[in-house]
């Protein structure tokens, strides 16, 4: 396979005496979805703070794209292609869809000195914009008021925010969180589709959904990897089973 | 008619054509009217001074200049969701700028202004370079606490005349080739260039607001973290605008020191950094227009409550009266006195 194009290496990150996150090494490739699954606490968001660069890890390095990134901040891992969404829903409430894509987009295209030029006509950006909806699967709803989307509307949107921004690579934070099952659907459609051009990181509790569409799986206990392969492997694991998925696979877990 | 504008929007998308987003609610700082109520509002004041006393000009005069400082503030409150409680330094630095540079042999307009205006801008780098790495109610007491800092300079120091304050001995002119186009000594001069100066601003500030650098503020101020996760570096933009504000508050210090003939250390005092909230607060956190008509009702609500020959007695109390008239508003409309235009246009449709 060809080089990963995002990379962490040995990744560790300390609270005081407590090992959040130790020794974590993990590869994300164009055209794979690459699920991240654990207990609550077992460190998969701390990870993921630690590729997108919103925490500075205790040790360990981050690779993007061919640079080291490990001590970029955030704004520049995202400018340079790293995208990322929230487990909990962080849009522009206030502002119309359109708006909340177009002004991720302008993130690319920032010109804060073009003080004379009206953002409303930042045809780029707005063109950037409906793309993303689209792709997003909200292409009808660009001019409804963010706040005013369905639970399932809002984390589509945030997806789109993040396609506006031009991402290689996406780290998906639950993206699946409370959403129905026809919802579900719909964004691991959106996934599928996603995956033919992007690196995709899939942080997620619902198991079904992660054996529907990730192509490899890492499991986290307790801050450390106990295993990372393809989803029939890690299914029949029995470390696996033993650790994490014996209860939660017997249940399905969707969410109301 | 939003509607419409939707199904537009909604129909250039599938068509994979840009859609036009003029028509939408995009950032809901749209206000009613447009341009037209504010060039109006200048209209009118600009005729003013043929219709009223010249005490009257003099309170209008006060309250453009108070209002050119709650338009400075209103960009880091109500844009980018700064809540600064030190915002009279600049004012006060702006105004001592003017004053010293001026010395006692005075010095031209187009050398006092950019010295007030930088000077207050400068200030603000440095406050803002050490202010913007806190957040919420820390930000609010390191910016306090530069203020403070600047005022016990002032009022410590013996070039500044310390707690007395010091005169501007010359008002400053603008000459050119020998013609004085400006003499900010001349009372009706100097009601225009302050009218100027308002009209300026306000539109100065609208200008950036609807720019790319602003909608910037905007997120920042709904979401930074979603700025920063889209590629957005969110302090630059946090500084530019502490510094933009800190000029134009330095821009109001200046005018401010022409008018008086004279400023004392209570400009740069917590006393003005509050008052200036509370304008904004009064008028309505989030509108230029708010900030204005709070500049405006504050300094006419002071007028008020300071005149002996209005309320007796009570005008030595007048920060009692004041301060209970701004909460009894406060509570009446939370979001402001440009709130009741809005209450009252939907009291008359429904």
């Amino acid at each position: 396979m060809a080089d990963a194009l995002l990379q962490g290496k040995g990744l560790g990150k300390r609270f005081g005496g407590l090992a959040a996150v130790d020794a974590v090494s993990i590869e994300l490739h164009v055209g794979q979805i690459h699920a991240v699954i654990g207990t609550n606490g077992a460190g998969k968001s701390t990870l993921v703070h630690m590729l997108s660069g919103e925490m500075a890890p205790s040790a360990g390095s981050v690779r993007f794209a061919g640079h080291d990134v490990t001590r970029w901040a955030q704004p520049r891992r995202a400018r340079a292609g790293l995208g990322r969404s929230y487990q909990r829903t962080t849009i522009f409430p206030e502002f119309s869809a359109l708006e909340n894509c177009r002004l991720a987009a302008q993130a690319r295209a920032p010109r804060p000195w073009a003080v004379w030029e009206r953002a409303a006509n930042d045809r780029a950006g707005i063109a950037e914009a409906a793309r993303a909806l689209d792709a997003a699967g909200l292409a009808g709803e660009a001019g409804r008021i963010a706040g005013t989307l369905s639970h399932g509307g809002k984390r589509q949107l945030e997806i789109a925010m993040c396609l506006a921004t031009q991402p290689r690579a996406l780290l998906l934070d639950e993206p699946l969180a409370g959403m129905g099952a026809e919802e579900t659907g719909r964004m691991l459609a959106l996934l599928d589709r996603l995956k033919a051009t992007h690196a995709i990181l899939l942080v997620e509790h619902d198991m079904d959904a992660v054996f529907r569409v990730a192509d490899r799986i890492t499991v986290m206990v307790d801050g450390q990897v106990i295993a990372s392969d393809a989803p029939d492997v890690i299914r029949s694991d029995p470390a696996v089973q033993l650790a994490y998925l014996g209860d939660a696979h017997d249940e399905p877990a969707s969410k109301p | 008619m939003p509607s419409d504008a939707v199904t537009a929007a909604a129909a250039g998308a599938q068509a994979s054509d840009p859609p036009d987003i003029a028509g939408l609610p995009d950032i809901g700082r749209r206000e009613a009217g447009g341009w037209l109520v504010p060039a109006a509002a200048a209209a009118v004041v600009a005729v003013l001074p043929f219709l009223v006393s010249p005490y009257a000009q003099d309170l209008i005069v006060r309250m453009a200049i108070v209002a050119i400082f709650a338009l400075s503030l209103e960009l880091l409150v109500g844009a980018t969701g700064l809540v600064s409680l030190g915002h009279a330094a600049f004012l006060g630095i702006g105004a001592y700028a003017a004053v010293l540079g001026s010395g006692d042999s005075g010095a031209p307009l187009y050398v006092l202004l950019p010295l007030a205006v930088g000077g207050a801008a400068l200030y603000a780098a440095f406050v803002g370079a050490f202010s913007l790495r806190t957040r919420g109610v820390y930000f609010i007491m390191v910016t306090l606490a530069f203020a403070q800092l600047a005022y016990f300079v002032v009022h410590d120091t013996k070039a500044g005349g310390g707690s007395d304050g010091i005169f501007l001995y010359v008002k400053p002119v603008l000459q050119v080739g020998g013609t004085t186009l400006l003499d900010l000594g001349e009372r009706l001069h100097l009601y225009y260039a302050v009218l100027a100066a308002l009209v300026g601003t306000y539109a100065f500030i609208a200008l950036l607001l609807r720019s790319r650098f602003g909608h910037a503020l905007d997120g920042i101020r709904v979401n930074e973290q979603r700025m920063r996760a889209a590629g957005f570096s969110t302090t630059p933009y946090k500084l530019a605008a502490f510094i933009v504000a800190g000029g134009l508050a330095g821009l109001a210090g200046f005018l401010l020191a022409v008018k008086d003939g004279a400023v004392n250390p209570e400009l740069l005092s917590w006393h003005e950094s509050g008052a200036v909230l509370l304008m904004l607060i009064l008028g309505g956190i989030g509108s230029l227009r708010g900030a204005v008509i709070g500049a405006v009702a504050f300094t006419l609500l002071k007028e008020l409550f300071q005149s002996e020959a209005l309320v007796g007695p009570l005008a030595s109390h007048w920060q009692l009266t004041l301060g209970l008239t701004i909460i009894a508003f406060v509570a009446a409309l939370p979001r402001g006195l440009i709130g009741l235009g809005a209450r009252l246009r939907g009291a008359a449709r429904g």
